[in-house]
């Protein structure tokens, strides 16, 4: 089965399984890696990408449900909150192994272009779904804190 | 058509002899750098330095190889500040990269051979990147001399640029060809410390910039070769189950499916792509033989742990006889505590890359040990050790997952490769995927482990005697390791933390028994550590209050011989306002802990939401790990290592129901999460004694000082763990 959909402003065909997750649709068809397989059912978030600008978790969204779809993954993901948030991230050096850290930009960028000043209590339920095995939790939310800053100056 | 092996091997686990085959000639002096082997003749031809740790390129880039796997805790960073600060290169020109498989270059100085683990990489390695980086300078400075014509004395390099008063001037990549063709200085000059421009001060981390845009071939998973087949393997659902039959009509028939091979250790599926292989999987019918596979269930097992810390083991400790002593104590106090096995959980499940084109074969992966895998690698494809080549990846994380003893990713791989050989197929490179179930049921645990306590106190309330006995299976009898690690018989691995303690307890005693049982049990971050600073530091926590003392004053008195520990004793206390009231609702605990060489104190704070449920909001923690390299860095290991322990104490076990997993996935085993994780505030002991490691000392306190704080707020002491089996969770 094909699909036509949007990748990072692209049109792609993917002609795969429609049962395929789009996440190795991504990974193996279009040799885009920076989004990351960790559970596969939807419990870790390293796989998210945003649908329209909604996180969404890749592993569990099928291609056949994808035709016209515009899906923005970490490869693509640009604006004002994403770079932000990759500025911050880096500045503040949140990643350890790293692996998580494409699902934690996209949810945290997704959160940014929502609610520009977040609270921690809305930090927790944006990502709360963004598992980070080596815990650089306490570094994620200083560095979401500090794009929120970069965004406002 | 299937093609099936004749018989199913088994694994060849590398003999006593190979290990100390492989060890052999690697220890001894640290290597440096080498003489010009052809190769680096050759770079130097081309304007480029070569040298095992360091390379300077003509763009003026300088590579600093980090011979250890960096899987998240900044090693390749780290070791690259050694090198740059000796060198006077800048920030922005190095580049990591990790170090092929090498034992003759890249052995581990405690190992030896090439493996880390153990929080070894900065402690074996901090003289051997600094004289590295002071060779390379010598030899850029002298070549520079030459050139301009100068004494060598009047040359100064700093932030990667080499000038003379003269006026001449040049770059590190300028002079490297030229560098290349000096002698190695045997003993270059190293710098004292007044001089270091970026060890103890700051030298962010060069990798994480590849990590925030998703760039390609960063991980095993996503390494690609041209042609590169993906397999799943449908592996027993019992440890130590094989298989008996199996029926792969309906798998075949997936799209994408290339075919479908038995391996010893059970059936892969190789495919085009990863999601033929993972669906074709599911249809795959396979009877196992259970013959030797566990079947029990874990609380079975607790029961047989827990019996054999009531009768007499093998002696790891023996001051006295300490059955009289407690006989002879006004009170004894009698503990018993249990823990369960915990899977690793990296985030990167476990994969590998593989070819074999029948004489020479290449892997790429995150190996921990490479000297193991490369051999038995070599051992099951028959193929010299030097026509094994394997290419170190970044790892998303480890935990100790990829440290195995036992090579299974490379043994299996290196089956799957030789099977599609010699089932006639084109020699395509393989990756072998793990689904999160492989690798969560997969097994490799923390061990589980019984602990019975006996503390004897005198009318005054002193220690008069501790008896301690564990059981657990043991993460090195049976293993290569056995030989270095158990030279007496007795497991350390499993008793360290406590027989070791510095606690000054007029006598201790500790005994030790191995239980059997087919599911494989590994290091994870912090080993015996684990379990073993949970009840020695909940235990004093108890005495204490049996006796009335604050559980900071009885620690200190018992450290008196214990300086280091004591110092970050104090300063967590101090930082902490362990002295001070707490708001309402407030309670804290405490405990501290030497692991690796490295001394950490954590003064918790904790409160119950409405629930019931404990909520810890700020750890304050001390450090001692020596000279600190990259203070950053420490502190970012530190609260990893804490939240890394809170989450398996709050809430991890992986539970065996007649011997199959219950806990497969993060829906089940459940990680902490940032809403978990506490305000953290991490301060660094300004130390000058030699650098230890900093990867696993964050963890072992947390859970102790979590569990007395607890106590400090209810009195309910916790010894069954996780914290959900409380109810607190
Ligand atoms: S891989 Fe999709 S949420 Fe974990
Ligand atoms: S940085 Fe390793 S899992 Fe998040």
């Amino acid at each position: 089965m094909s699909v036509t959909l949007k990748i990072n402003g692209e049109t792609r065909t993917l002609d795969a399984d429609p049962e395929s997750p789009l996440l190795w649709a991504l990974r193996d068809e279009l040799g885009m890696t920076g989004t990351k397989f960790g559970c596969g059912i939807a419990s870790c978030g390293a796989c998210t990408v945003h649908w329209d600008g909604m996180p969404i978790r890749s592993c569990q969204t099928m291609v056949g449900d994808l035709e016209g779809a515009e899906i923005t993954t970490i490869e693509g993901v640009n604006g004002k909150a994403a770079k932000a948030v990759q500025e911050a991230w880096n500045e503040l050096d949140v990643p350890q192994c790293g692996y998580c850290q494409s699902g934690q930009i996209m949810a945290a960028t997704a959160l940014l272009t929502d609610t520009p000043k977040p609270t921690d209590e809305d930090i927790d339920a944006a990502m709360d779904g963004n598992v980070c095995r080596c815990a650089t939790y306490a570094r994620i939310r200083k560095a979401i804190h500090a794009a929120a800053d970069k965004m406002e100056a | 058509m299937l093609h099936l092996l004749q018989k199913p091997l088994e694994a060849p686990k590398p003999s006593r002899r190979t290990f100390l085959k492989m060890s052999a000639g690697a220890v001894g002096g640290l290597i440096i750098a080498a003489k010009m082997p052809n190769a680096a003749k050759a770079a130097a031809d081309a304007g480029e330095f070569v040298q095992p740790f360091v390379h300077i390129r003509p763009d003026n880039t300088v590579v600093v190889l980090s011979k250890h796997l960096d899987k998240g805790q900044g090693t390749a960073n780290g070791l690259a500040t050694l090198v740059a600060d000796e060198l006077d290169a800048s920030h922005e020109q190095i580049l990591l990269e990790l170090a092929p498989s090498n034992p003759q270059l890249y052995a581990n100085s405690l190992f030896g051979v090439q493996g880390t683990g153990g929080s070894t990489a900065m402690p074996n390695a901090f003289m051997q990147y600094r004289q590295a980086g002071a060779a390379a300078k010598a030899m850029v400075v002298s070549a520079a001399a030459k050139e301009w014509g100068v004494p060598a004395g009047e040359i100064t390099v700093s932030g990667g640029v080499v000038s003379h008063s003269s006026g001449k001037s040049a770059t590190l990549g300028e002079l490297a060809g030229l560098a290349a063709n000096e002698d190695v200085p045997a003993e270059p000059a190293l710098k004292t410390p007044d001089q270091w421009v970026y060890i103890g001060k700051s030298f962010p981390r060069k990798d994480v910039k590849n990590k925030t845009v998703g760039a390609p071939n960063t991980y095993t998973i996503d390494f690609n070769r041209e042609g590169m087949l993906t397999a799943t393997v449908a592996r027993s659902p019992r440890f130590g189950g094989t298989v008996k039959s199996f029926d792969a009509t309906e798998a075949k028939k997936v799209a994408g499916v290339v075919d479908i091979f038995q391996i010893p250790n059970g059936v892969a599926v190789v495919a085009e792509s990863t999601w033929p292989a993972i669906k074709a999987r599911d249809l795959l019918e396979i009877e196992w033989d259970d013959s030797a596979a566990e079947t029990r269930s874990t609380d079975a097992m607790m029961t047989e742990l827990k019996d054999m810390t009531t009768k007499p083991g093998l002696k790891v400790r023996e001051d006295g006889d300490v059955d009289a002593a407690l006989d002879a104590s006004a009170k004894v106090m009698e503990i018993d505590y249990d823990f369960p096995f915990l899977a690793h959980g990296a985030m990167e499940p476990l994969d590998i890359v593989g070819e074999f084109d029948g004489e020479t074969a290449q892997f790429w992966f995150g190996s921990q040990i490479p000297t193991i895998d490369h051999n038995v690698a070599s051992t099951i494809l028959g193929i010299p050790f030097e026509k094994v080549s394997i290419n170190t990846l970044w790892a998303g994380g480890s935990f100790g997952r990829r440290a195995q003893g036992d090579a299974h990713p490379v043994s299996e791989i290196s089956f799957l490769l030789k099977a599609m050989r010699e089932a006639g197929m084109d020699p395509r490179p393989v990756k072998i995927v793990w689904t999160r179930e492989d690798d969560m049921a997969g097994g490799y645990y923390r061990p589980m482990s019984a602990h019975k306590i006996k503390v004897g106190l005198d009318g005054d309330g002193n220690v008069t005697a501790v008896k301690y006995n564990i059981a657990a299976k043991s993460i090195i009898k049976g293993t290569a390791f056995e030989p270095m690690l158990m030279p007496n018989g007795v497991d350390h691995n499993m008793t360290e933390g406590a027989s070791d303690t510095t606690y000054s307890f007029p006598m201790m005693n500790m005994d030790q028994a191995f239980q059997e049982t087919p599911v494989p049990v590994l290091w994870w971050r912090s080993v015996g550590h684990t379990h073993t600073a949970y009840v020695m530091e909940t235990m004093i926590d108890r005495i204490a209050k049996e006796t009335g003392k604050d559980p900071v004053a009885l620690r200190l008195e018992l450290l008196k011989d214990d300086p280091r520990k004591t110092n970050v004793l104090k300063l967590a206390a101090e930082k902490a306002g362990w002295d001070t009231p707490l708001p309402e609702g407030r309670h804290r605990g405490v405990a501290v802990h030497k692991s690796f060489g490295s001394y950490v104190a954590e003064v918790v704070e904790i409160s119950f939401r409405e629930d019931g449920t404990v909520k810890v909001e700020k750890v304050t923690a001390a450090v001692d790990c020596g000279v600190p390299v990259n203070p950053d860095n420490i502190r970012a290991q530190v609260e990893g290592g804490i939240g890394y322990g809170l989450g398996a104490i709050l809430r991890n076990q992986v539970t065996l129901s007649d011997g199959y997993v219950e806990e497969t996935n993060f829906d089940t085993y459940e990680s902490l999460r940032i809403s978990d994780m506490p305000e953290i505030d991490v301060h660094i002991v300004a130390s000058t004694e030699a650098p230890t490691g900093i990867g696993e000392p964050g963890t072992p306190p947390i859970g102790p000082a979590v569990a007395n704080a607890i106590a400090a707020a209810k009195d309910e002491w916790i010894t069954s763990l996780p914290f959900t089996k409380a109810g607190l969770v």
